[in-house]
């Protein structure tokens, strides 16, 4: 049988529904908003590594405001809030606040290094799993950046790009208050069924 | 159904969620996630995939325009029957990566399973 050559288009093919999850708009809340002491939960407890290979715990951060902020290079919205969160650090360090980036990149330090070079990240980035993102609710969408107060309490949340003066607005608040002295102020990542 | 010696076209349709974008398979910028779609070897080989033309799309967290697909579109993988291919029934195993974003945030990259029965004659 000679070779036959044959084109045969399936007209109607394999649908592929890209039914995402996940929020479709700017879930942030404003500074004059941030939450109500009474409301703040504890943030969880992580433990994860820096760009040394050193473990970095949120209990090392105790008695400082740290926005902790969840990201990846491929995040463009991520792109645009770094550099603010880089000059957040430079401004307030010294006054008891700390920038924490965790990057959700599967690649790891491949290639985030390279990118906190060329961004010239002046805060500390750990390398994220998803074991830490549901810890935090799941962290669905990226940018998910985290106001946590003096007492390791989770004082606003804001879901896709916010603005600076958002970020900045709670920042200031927070750390204005002396840490309050609460005990526990860490939950164990036990008490979130994490593995 | 395909013949030994043939070839076959494969239209893969994709709906995205309104608001969402997807990266195109050419993005504008190298940090960006293309889309893909990759097959298996088997009883099909998979000698080409084309892809739609993407629009450039300017949104709020980026400088430039961006190459990207919106809305429902699709994929045809053109395909010719494998020289060794076994007759009769089989399953042609496609996997599509995409990173999506709306306008102010982005989802994680995924790779969702595509599967085409296929019958070789």
């Amino acid at each position: 049988m000679s070779a036959f050559h044959s084109r045969w288009l399936v007209a109607v093919g394999i649908a592929v529904s890209l039914v995402l999850g996940g929020c479709n708009s700017s879930k942030s809340v404003r500074a004059a908003s941030t939450m109500p002491d009474k409301d703040r939960k504890p943030a969880p407890e992580f433990e994860l590594k820096d760009a040394d290979g050193k473990t970095v715990r949120l209990s090392d951060y105790k008695g400082k405001v740290v926005l902790l902020d969840f990201w990846a290079t491929w995040c463009g919205p991520c792109k645009i809030e770094i550099p603010w969160f880089i000059d957040f650090e430079r401004k307030y360090k010294d006054r008891g606040f700390a920038v924490i980036g965790v990057s959700m990149d599967e690649e790891g330090w491949t290639v985030v290094k390279p990118f906190v070079s060329e961004l010239a990240i002046n805060y500390r980035i750990l390398q994220g799993s998803d074991a830490t993102a549901q810890l935090y609710g799941g962290v669905e969408a990226l940018p998910t950046t985290f106001l946590i107060d003096r007492d390791g309490r989770i004082a606003a949340t804001h879901v896709g790009l916010a603005g600076k003066d958002d970020f900045e607005d709670g920042i200031k608040l927070l750390m204005a208050r002396p840490s309050a002295g609460l005990p526990g102020r860490f939950v164990p990542a036990v008490l979130f069924g994490a593995n | 159904m395909a013949r030994h010696g043939g070839s076959l076209e494969v239209k893969t349709t994709v709906l995205l969620k309104p608001g969402y974008h997807v990266n195109s398979n050419t993005p504008s910028e190298s940090y960006l996630i293309p889309l893909r779609l990759t097959w298996e070897p088997g009883a099909l080989e998979a000698v080409e995939v084309v892809f739609p033309k993407p629009h450039m799309e300017k949104y709020e967290f980026s400088d430039v325009p961006l190459s990207v697909f919106t809305g429902d579109f699709y994929l045809v993988t053109k395909f010719k029957v494998a020289p060794n291919a076994s007759s009769g029934p089989g399953l042609a195993v496609g996997k599509l990566r995409y990173q999506a974003c709306n306008n102010n945030s982005c989802l994680p990259p995924k790779t969702v399973e595509v599967k085409l029965p296929v019958v070789v004659q």
